[in-house]
């Protein structure tokens, strides 16, 4: 038939917050005119939670999910059964991004065991020969800024051979001293994640010095709950054998979608860290983690 | 406010003129950079699309600029990093000018990691890749010559002396020597030129190549003058480390350059020193070949620099030099540079034999290079510039030396053409020079001279190509002849061209085109007529017999045909006969007898010259006749005209024969109706108005036989 079914969502950056109105338009396109039972327009929310082989086995992962929960969902009807001319239709829409009862409306977030995210759904339903359309949209959610400002909490840090922790044989690891700071673990997730690194000395040649972005994910069901930690990016901020007693920027974007405000409920727990991660000539790899807590102001 | 989607942005834009979707799309492609892993990729996208910041904030640049040089500190490979700063420079330079202090950074960082290149990675790693330190140091002077120069524009001389130093602070530095010379200013450089050489005595032999920072520093030298008093001292200390310089390539980079100082500051005996030098240098294993524009190089500033050729030939070494350059094609080109820089810059005329001897031996070098591949320009270039030494070869008052350098230059040049040319009018000037100091009056001696040079170009005109040179030549020769009192000399020369006339070919080369002669012989026939008419008779020979001559060999020549040129030459013949009719003619050649006083107005002359004229008339007539078909009407009407114009100018109208025979051709013009009215009235207008003079009565009257036809 050729009819086309868009949804166009007024915010070019498709960012939205609790209480404001999502608006925008529906637009029904085509070459020639098209009945139809109804035109209707759903909002939902959900928080997908996947367990993680870890805990329950590797088939009751498989098989088993956790309910997903249910933060937002509400369908309004746009238009009564008729028909649409041919052409270009704009149909006009606005809701409100209400939340009911105590839920949270929390934020847009694509994870791996977690998995939080907004669409808006238009069905047009049409008569039993023809096919029913739809469409889905997704949208951004950030969350209201945080009432308490914020507390830089710079760290610094040393590493050498003795301050390593989970070494085997400590003598054979070649000395170095490599030193550095992160201006703050309490990260506005707007802004990059900043901070300096020196290597004063090395033995071995530097191969690479990476920033590891890793995600903490908790999901918790009936028979417990699992703890788990991925990988979301790796910055590289030296390559090759750096000089020594020059600092090195340590910078670092937080990607959108991928991360959001550290988040702690009663199902689940969403968490940052951050790796700084030494790789030594010839297979030698040193670790420093840092916790992160981001919020959004 | 919403900015419609295909208005387009003012050139100088704020962020605000920007609309959403565009921002929306430049931050997203902002945030995917950010995510890139690797370093050197995620450092140079963000470098390459710094301008784009423009559009999210006005101070986007401002801040991403020192973030990237920053950045660049974690590339651990110096090559790397210097050609990533060098590039960063080069995007800071088009974005961002006025962020000096970014830029600035980019240097002293630079400087921070100078100690690497020395440090035992990168120094494993050559021995890996098996190269050695004298090729990869250099490596680097590409990029850091940008860096340093990007710095430099424009900057305070408190920055260059700054950065100088910390410079001269680091160990190993030649490479970074080598890129402030190669940089900065070059009267920065100039006026601490003692300053570097003992800053490049100092560098490590086994680093950066030595001669590498001398041929930078001379090359500041060529630009800039040091003091006054290190001049000397720098030469020595230079020329003392090229001249060890083993590699013949890498001694004549350097030596060229240093050249160039030389000649500039010093005098010939330094430079005859350093040509020598180069000689040594350059002629074992023939090592010259391979150097041919190094060497041509010097020989161009040397000339540059020494207009006076007298000097420039004394220099010892001078010609040895020249004979470094065997191949043909580029010796060739050498002696043209000098040939040119001798005619641009020599005033006076010379007879000095240093210069003449080495000037003749570089012009026949040019001449024997030629042979029948040589194209026409080439040729015509070779050719003017022999002829602009010959022009400026002069023996004073010694005409006979003057004469026999002439000769010899004949057989030296004897393969082009216009330097042949050049010979004989320089012959032709000697005979009139001697003239002119003789006042006139020639003596025994001069008078065998002149008939010497009268020799010279009879000989020499024969050996020519061009059918019209030749001829012109033959005339003017044969009118220096005259001048000079040679008669039968002129005779010669004019006989030989009414000879040439009849192989004047149909068609003509003129400058690649092939053309038709006619209007060319018609030219030279009317300026012939023009000499004939003081060319005196041959006694022995009848009267008018140079004319008769031509006559007859205009006759039997094959005209175009349907070219009235044959008409024209016979008018011109009337012209020049109703001339020699005359009394007096209008000019001589001093102390030469023209006809007019030769026969004195005898009337056997008067009735062959009229003989001749009927004979000529005829034949126009004859001519006209022919012209009665349609197509050739417009062409008898304005040739009777001009017949008729002829006739009014030259002709005595109160004979009743011209008289007639003009009413005729007036006539006859206007017959079919192709006259120009407007010239048919002005003419009558004119024949009226000189009726009025006194003696001219009987032109009133022709007026009254010559009516105006009106078109119908």
């Amino acid at each position: 038939m050729g009819t086309a079914l868009d949804i166009k969502v007024k915010r070019a950056n498709k960012v939205y917050h609790a209480g404001e109105m999502l608006s925008g338009v529906v637009v029904v396109s085509g070459k020639d005119s098209v009945q139809h039972q109804g035109v209707s327009l759903t909002v939902e929310g959900t928080v997908n939670l996947q367990l993680s082989a870890k805990s329950v086995g590797v088939f009751e992962a498989f098989y088993n999910s956790v309910k997903p929960i249910q933060i937002i969902n509400s369908t309004i009807e746009m238009v009564k059964p008729g028909k649409f001319p041919s052409g270009r239709t704009e149909i006009p829409f606005e809701f409100p991004l209400h939340v009911k009862g105590n839920r949270v409306l929390y934020e847009t977030y694509h994870g791996v065991f977690v998995n939080i995210q907004y669409t808006l759904r238009c069905d047009m339903r049409r008569s039993l020969l023809a096919k029913d359309l739809t469409k889905t949209c997704e949208f951004i959610v950030h969350s209201a800024p945080q009432k308490r400002k914020l507390t830089p909490s710079p760290v610094a840090f040393t590493v050498t051979p003795e301050t390593l922790q989970n070494v085997k044989e400590r003598a054979l690891l070649p000395k170095f001293l490599i030193r550095g700071h992160l201006n703050s673990t309490n990260c506005v997730i707007t802004q990059p994640l900043t901070g300096e690194l020196v290597v004063e000395s090395s033995e071995a040649a530097i191969k690479s010095i990476e920033l590891q972005l890793v995600r903490v994910e908790t999901c918790g069901c009936a028979e417990g709950y699992a703890r788990d930690a991925t990988e979301i990016q790796n910055i590289q901020i030296a390559d090759g054998d750096v000089c020594r007693g020059l600092s090195v920027p340590i910078y670092m974007v937080f990607p959108q979608l991928f991360t959001c405000p550290t988040l702690e409920t009663t199902n689940f727990k969403v968490e940052f860290e951050v790796n700084v991660v030494v790789l030594l000539h010839p297979e030698h790899l040193i670790t420093e983690n840092f916790p992160l807590k981001l919020c959004r102001v | 406010m919403c900015m419609d989607n295909h208005s387009i942005l003012p050139d100088h834009f704020s962020p605000e003129n920007v609309n959403d979707t565009a921002k929306e799309t430049c931050l997203n492609w902002f945030f995917k950079i950010a995510s890139i892993r690797e370093l050197i990729p995620r450092f140079y996208v963000e470098a390459s699309i710094l301008k784009c910041n423009k559009f999210l904030s006005k101070t986007g640049i401002s801040e991403c600029l020192p973030r990237l040089t920053c950045m660049v500190r974690g590339i651990g490979d110096p090559l790397v990093s210097v050609y990533a700063r060098a590039y960063l420079c080069r995007v800071g330079m088009e974005v961002a000018p006025h962020l000096k202090e970014s830029l600035n950074k980019n240097f002293f960082d630079f400087l921070l990691t100078f100690k690497q290149i020395h440090g035992d990675t990168v120094q494993n790693q050559l021995v890996l890749q098996g190269v050695e330190l004298p090729s990869y140091l250099p490596l680097y002077s590409p990029a850091m010559d940008w860096i340093f120069q990007c710095i430099s524009y424009h900057a305070p001389e408190a920055l260059l002396t700054e950065m100088m130093e910390r410079c001269k602070k680091l160990a190993n530095n030649a490479l970074l020597l080598n890129s402030v010379m190669s940089a900065f200013r070059a009267e920065f450089i100039a006026t601490r030129s003692m300053d570097f050489i003992g800053m490049i005595k100092e560098c490590d032999e086994s680093g950066f190549p030595k001669h590498l920072l001398f041929r930078s520093l001379g090359l500041n030298l060529a630009l800039a003058n040091p003091p006054e008093s290190d001049r000397l001292q720098i030469l020595n200390e230079a020329w003392k480390v090229i001249t060890k310089l083993k590699n013949p390539q890498d001694y004549i980079n350097c030596a060229e350059v240093w050249v160039e100082y030389t000649c500039k500051h010093f005098t010939k005996r330094e430079v005859n020193t350093v040509l020598a030098d180069v000689i040594k240098h350059m002629t074992p294993d023939r090592a010259f070949e391979d150097s041919y524009p190094q060497l041509q190089s010097i020989i161009k500033k040397v000339i540059a620099h020494f207009h006076d050729f007298s000097v420039l030939f004394s220099v010892e070494k001078f010609l040895p030099f020249l004979d470094m350059f065997q191949k043909e094609s580029v010796r060739v080109e050498v002696c043209k540079c000098i040939m040119e820089v001798f005619i641009k810059h020599q005033q006076e005329p010379t007879k000095d034999p240093v210069i003449l001897n080495a000037l003749l031996h570089i012009c026949k070098t040019m001449h024997d290079s030629v042979n029948a591949l040589t194209l026409e320009d080439e040729k015509r270039m070779l050719a003017y510039l022999i002829n602009g030494f010959i022009k400026m070869v002069s023996f004073g008052r010694d005409f006979e030396q003057q004469l026999s350098f002439y000769v010899e230059a004949r057989s030296m040049f004897s393969n082009l053409e216009p330097v042949l040319v050049q010979l004989i009018h320089s012959v032709n000037r000697l005979a009139m020079e001697t003239r002119k100091v003789m006042k006139g009056n020639h003596s025994r001696k001069t008078a065998a001279f002149v008939r010497a040079c009268v020799a010279y170009c009879f000989i020499t005109i024969p050996s020519l190509v061009g059918i019209f040179t030749r001829l012109n030549l033959y005339l003017h020769s044969g009118q220096v002849a005259l001048a000079n009192q040679c008669l039968s000399q002129a005779d010669a020369f004019f006989k030989a061209a009414i000879s040439l006339v009849p192989e004047v070919p149909k068609m003509i080369n003129i400058d690649g085109k092939m053309r038709p002669s006619e209007s060319f012989l018609l030219e030279f026939l009317c300026n012939f007529f023009s000499t004939l008419l003081i060319v005196p008779d041959h006694p022995e020979h009848g009267v008018l017999f140079l004319v008769r001559e031509l006559l007859n060999v205009i006759q039997d020549y094959t005209w175009e045909d349907n070219s009235d040129e044959k008409i024209r030459i016979y008018t011109c013949v009337l012209h020049l006969l109703s001339a020699m009719s005359q009394e007096t003619y209008l000019y001589h050649v001093d102390k030469v007898d023209s006809n007019d006083s030769l026969y004195g107005g005898d009337s056997k002359f008067l009735a062959e010259n009229n003989k001749l004229c009927e004979t000529v008339m005829a034949q126009i007539l004859e001519h006209l006749k022919t012209l009665a078909k349609d197509e050739a009407l417009k062409r008898q009407s304005s040739l009777g005209l001009s017949f008729f114009n002829s006739i009014l100018a030259h002709g005595d109208l109160r004979s009743n024969r011209l008289n007639q025979l003009s009413v005729n051709l007036w006539h006859l013009a206007q017959r079919h109706g192709c006259a120009d009215t407007r010239t048919m009235v002005k003419t009558l207008e004119y024949i009226k108005k000189r009726g009025k003079h006194p003696d001219m009565g009987h032109l009133t009257e022709l007026a009254l036989r010559l009516p105006l036809q009106t078109r119908t």
